[in-house]
């Protein structure tokens, strides 16, 4: 999302909300759910015309539906990160989030983007026609034209991790997962940190810094985002302390997005392999965290 | 004269600001057209969409008037030289553009001047109009904004077409890289992509044929959609719901309605959590019986024709089904743990970072309410303070309830509903549980000028206490209202006691109860952050404009008469009103007119003796004074005064009025004849005194000065 070059990428996320959880007994809401993304940058014109042409091209004629807009912001104080959208309904049912990122890590986008996040579980049991989630079919076998239902794949998923998400989790070791990763990540957003501060820039430094791993540290940090939320979904934050914890994972993830900027174009490495890198950076950023904010 | 129309098409504006933003646009293009002296014929009027906001102006005259105005120029002594013209008058001529023969000759103070008559050609409407259109429409207010194009350009959602015309010609103008045209856009799916608009008159219908309708017609339609849905069940209909009925005309550009059903057996959850459900989450009408029991079906607004194979119906179905499902895991898990047992919990939610926990309130309130309790009683008011202690110490665990998690909007309701089905004691009466429940449920109301207040002294008792003590912590720590800063909504918390005092008719002052709120944080770590040193004088002129609000605006009385009843106190709410009441009454009476003339020239007349510091006997002695009248009235006013006090003892405001009504002969008399401000001092200051002791005995129902009488205005 950060950055001035034009990008276009679509994929496919898992989204991990632990307190969504309801022991695979409620036909729509999933503790996992998996979202497909779409992020356009800059959003071109018709971008609200091109999806409505994405529902007509996966078989919902929309003559037959009622599709409609509704005000809907997305919004993550931990991030900084924020835009205004619509959620779509798509005969009383919300398919998907559409939003116009304003602002990153607390940086005005310059150019915008477009994101479209895309409930997949939903769309399928929409267009199979199905009540719960879990009757989706998932595969269906060439010869025996055996059913795999979306149950086969994940019930099992769902029932356990509701048991361990809201009773199991062991709160203590969850606070010392928390603690050693954010303890990781912030070591290193601090080296690289002493890295831009080298008065001896040369090629060393250089090297060092656009080999530095804070993809690496992302990762400690959406760990962080993860292990917070489990511990809320354990009931073991306070509301007092909530605010505490966000700022911590806000504070990583902010040092991270200032770190990257500085390794992307800080050196005016503006390659299309980094800009995507950012990209899915920033998306994950959102889909684990969005339901701490 | 060309009609004028202005569309801007807009990518879908939120429901919630379509209307406001609709009005302030015609408003401007209005203004604009008057100023710029192209007033047009007919009304301005307004249509809009989720997708445009439009302004027709019906004959708008195609430029401006022309100007014709004199001009003068140098004095004719620079101007001729030997009777020829100078280069001045040359110069002058030619600015003008009048032949130097023409000019014309002006006499002024200053001496004899060249003129010249100049018409001004108008402008044309279009070109003001493509001028000066982009401004206003960037101008326009948005609760909230975003860019799309460029960092500081600026709109609710994208602008993606612009329509701007006079008859046949389009304005021309530019707003964020479009130029407007004469193309509109249709329905998104039922209507064509492009609507030629051929002329403004034609643009209604225009619209229409692509399945796009202006906002009144959206409401009669969905109205008589839901109707005709309705009738299909019998003896059903729709619950009334304003709100929600202007967010579905506004999320759809051409409505219909299905009726949907959900299974019975879901009816086992608390309506309330039903009903929210439905409009909070779906938008969906509630539908109930003729006693007002809800149905198992729901109604929806479409933003498309029909659902004529019945798919728009099954989907809504899952949906809502899919939704209750979730509403009944919530409130199944919540049982799991008592109301009793989640107070303790409360000692890990913040209620305000400085003023501690929502348990420290739990226990300042129950406190406080039981103070209040004592006092309700003694008034003579039947309270069971048992009921409210409980109450008090159950109202907030909610808060630690999923169910209010998913639905904030229902606090203190949920609680409400799991009192009533809980164990709360072990020996407890179910009808005191019943009253328990009740004052939880309604603790806080009302929520608005407009709500209810709790329905029994109870749920008031608590209502009130609550909302003390969160506007006394806040006080106390300065965080006091100010313009239109309130961001704990401390104004409607105050309304909301005022109007539950005034209507249970509950004998608190509002400085006791905010002095014993004030007093429940001694002691407390809160109390250590508290910085407001005049914590009672801010309190004070706080409430005095609540209840100066409530008795203007809730219950209509005219702004002098609050102002008369409100100076002589404004801490007895229920007081307050019913003098409010009996000056009302009498108001416009002729003996009260006078009576009120009276009192504005006895005050002036105090304030001139104040203002040059004239003495004022302390008791008026009879025997100095020399006027027959004045003397009438010095007899008339102890007597009076005592008849009065009685019957303002008993609170008979009216009939105290009345009497006061009585003494106009007496003072009319004694204004015709006697001169107050008299050189002699003794006199001077025992007609002084009398008249104070008129002002002091009788203003303790209402300042009378306050009020307005025919042609004189208010001493204010």
């Amino acid at each position: 999302m950060l950055g001035p070059n034009p990008y276009k990428v679509a994929y496919v996320q898992p989204s991990r909300r632990p307190a969504d959880g309801r022991y695979g007994e409620n036909p729509n809401r999933l503790f996992k759910h998996m979202q497909l993304q779409v992020i356009l940058k800059p959003p071109p014109e018709n971008v609200q015309e091109l999806y409505l042409e994405s529902l007509t091209a996966i078989g919902i004629d929309l003559r037959q539906h009622d599709i409609k807009f509704e005000e809907d912001n997305w919004e993550s104080p931990t991030l900084g990160a924020w835009g205004i959208g619509w959620q779509v309904m798509l005969d009383g049912l919300e398919i998907t989030q559409f939003t116009y990122f304003q602002q990153c890590g607390g940086v005005d986008l310059d150019p915008i983007c477009a994101e479209l996040t895309y409930g997949l579980e939903r769309l399928c049991a929409f267009l199979q026609d199905v009540d719960s989630i879990y009757d989706i079919v998932w595969a269906r076998d060439p010869v025996t034209g055996r059913e795999v239902k979306y149950g086969d794949v994940r019930l099992a998923d769902e029932q356990q991790f509701s048991v361990y998400n809201f009773e199991a989790a062991d709160v203590q070791s969850a606070w010392k997962h928390f603690e050693l990763c954010e303890g990781e990540c912030k070591a290193l957003i601090e080296r690289y940190g002493a890295l831009t501060k080298d008065k001896n820039e040369g090629d060393g430094i250089a090297r060092e810094k656009s080999r530095f791993p804070l993809l690496a540290a992302y990762d400690l940090c959406l760990k962080c985002s993860h292990y917070f939320n489990i511990l809320d979904a354990r009931g073991a934050i306070s509301v007092t302390e909530r605010v505490g914890v966000i700022a911590r994972v806000r504070a990583l993830a902010v040092g991270i997005a200032k770190a990257w900027m500085d390794q992307q174009y800080g050196s005016e490495n503006k390659s299309e392999k980094s800009e995507k890198a950012t990209e899915s950076a920033a998306k994950g950023k959102k889909g684990k965290l969005a339901p701490v904010g | 004269m060309p009609d004028f129309l202005l569309e801007v098409g807009s990518e879908e504006i939120p429901a919630r600001m379509i209307a406001g933003a609709s009005k302030e646009l015609r408003e401007r293009v209005s203004v604009l057209l008057k100023r710029e002296r192209l007033e047009p014929a007919g009304a301005v009027t307004h249509v809009d969409t989720p997708r445009r906001l439009a302004v027709l102006a019906p004959g708008v005259p195609a430029a401006q008037p022309d100007v014709t105005e004199q001009v003068t120029g140098p004095s004719v002594q620079v101007a001729y030289k030997d009777g020829q013209p100078t280069p001045a008058a040359h110069a002058f001529a030619k600015k003008v553009g009048v032949d130097v023969g023409r000019l014309e000759k002006v006499s002024t103070p200053k001496g004899e001047y060249l003129a010249a008559t100049v018409t001004r050609k108008g402008r044309s409407a279009s070109e003001i109009l493509g001028e000066t259109l982009p401004k206003e429409i960037s101008s326009l207010y948005w609760p909230k904004n975003m860019y799309w194009r460029k960092r500081g350009e600026v709109f609710v959602r994208p602008v993606r077409w612009l329509v701007a015309m006079l008859d046949e010609q389009v304005v021309p103008m530019e707003l964020f890289g479009i130029a407007a045209g004469k193309t509109s856009r249709g329905h998104r799916i039922i209507g064509n992509e492009t609507v030629p608009i051929p002329k403004p008159s034609a643009y209604v219908e225009a619209l229409r044929a692509a399945k796009v309708l202006g906002a009144a017609e959206r409401e009669q339609v969905i109205r008589k959609a839901l109707d005709a849905a309705a009738r299909t069940i019998p003896g059903a209909r729709w619950r009334e719901d304003k709100p929600l009925l202007a967010t579905v005309v506004n999320l759809t550009e051409f409505p219909s309605a299905i009726l949907g059903s959900f299974d019975p057996e879901f009816l086992e959850l608390p309506e309330e959590v039903l009903v929210t459900v439905m409009r909070d989450h779906q938008k969906y009408f509630a539908m109930e019986d003729a006693n007002g029991k809800l149905l198992p079906h729901f109604l929806a607004v479409l933003n498309t024709a029909a659902d004529s194979d019945g798919l728009i119906r099954h989907g809504n179905e899952r949906v809502l089904r899919a939704r209750f499902n979730d509403a009944r895991f919530f409130w199944q898990t919540d049982q799991k743990q008592t109301l009793r047992d989640r107070v303790e919990l409360l000692k890990h939610v913040t209620f305000q970072k400085d003023l501690g926990s929502y348990y420290d309130k739990t226990i300042r309130v129950q406190r406080l309410a039981s103070g209040l309790c004592e006092i309700v009683k003694q008034g003579g008011v039947a309270v069971r303070p048992g009921v409210v202690h409980k109450a008090a110490y159950l109202a907030k665990t909610d808060l630690t309830t999923e169910l209010v998690k998913e639905f904030t909007e229902l606090q203190g309701i949920v609680g409400g509903l799991y009192a009533r089905v809980q164990l709360l004691d072990d020996d407890l009466k179910p009808e005191v549980q019943g009253e328990i429940a009740k004052a939880i449920y309604d603790h806080y109301k009302p929520e608005s000028m407009e709500d209810e207040v709790p329905r029994t002294v109870e749920g008031a008792v608590l209502s009130i206490a609550d909302k003390a003590d969160s506007i006394a912590g806040m006080f106390a720590l300065g965080l006091i209202p100010s313009g239109s800063k309130d961001p704990f909504a401390l104004r409607r918390q105050a309304n909301g006691i005022v109007k539950t005092v005034a209507e249970h008719k509950l004998p608190f002052r509002l400085s006791e109860i905010m002095t014993d709120a004030r007093a429940r944080y001694e002691g407390s770590e809160a109390e250590k952050k508290f910085s407001n040193a005049t914590y009672a004088e801010s309190i004070r002129s706080f409430f005095r404009e609540r209840l100066e609000f409530y008795l203007k605006d809730a219950r209509k009385y005219a702004y002098d008469v609050v102002n008369a009843v409100l100076a002589a106190d404004s801490d007895d709410v229920v007081d307050a009103a019913a003098r409010a009441q009996a000056v009302s009454q009498v108001r416009g009476s002729a003996d009260f007119d006078s009576i009120s003339v009276a009192f504005k020239r006895t005050k002036n007349i105090l304030r001139q003796a104040e203002e040059n510091k004239r003495r004022i006997a302390v008791q008026v002695d009879a025997a100095v004074l020399q006027e027959e009248s004045e003397k009438e009235l010095a007899a008339l006013l102890p007597r009076a005064a005592r008849s009065v006090e009685k019957l303002r003892a008993t609170r008979s405001y009216q009939p105290a009025l009345l009497e006061i009504a009585k003494l106009r002969p007496a003072a009319d008399k004694f204004f015709d004849r006697v001169m107050v401000m008299v050189d002699d001092d003794n006199l001077r200051a025992n007609r002084l005194a009398l008249l104070q002791t008129l002002v002091k005995e009788f203003s303790t129902i209402a300042d009378f000065s306050e009020i307005v009488t025919e042609g004189k205005e208010s001493t204010k």
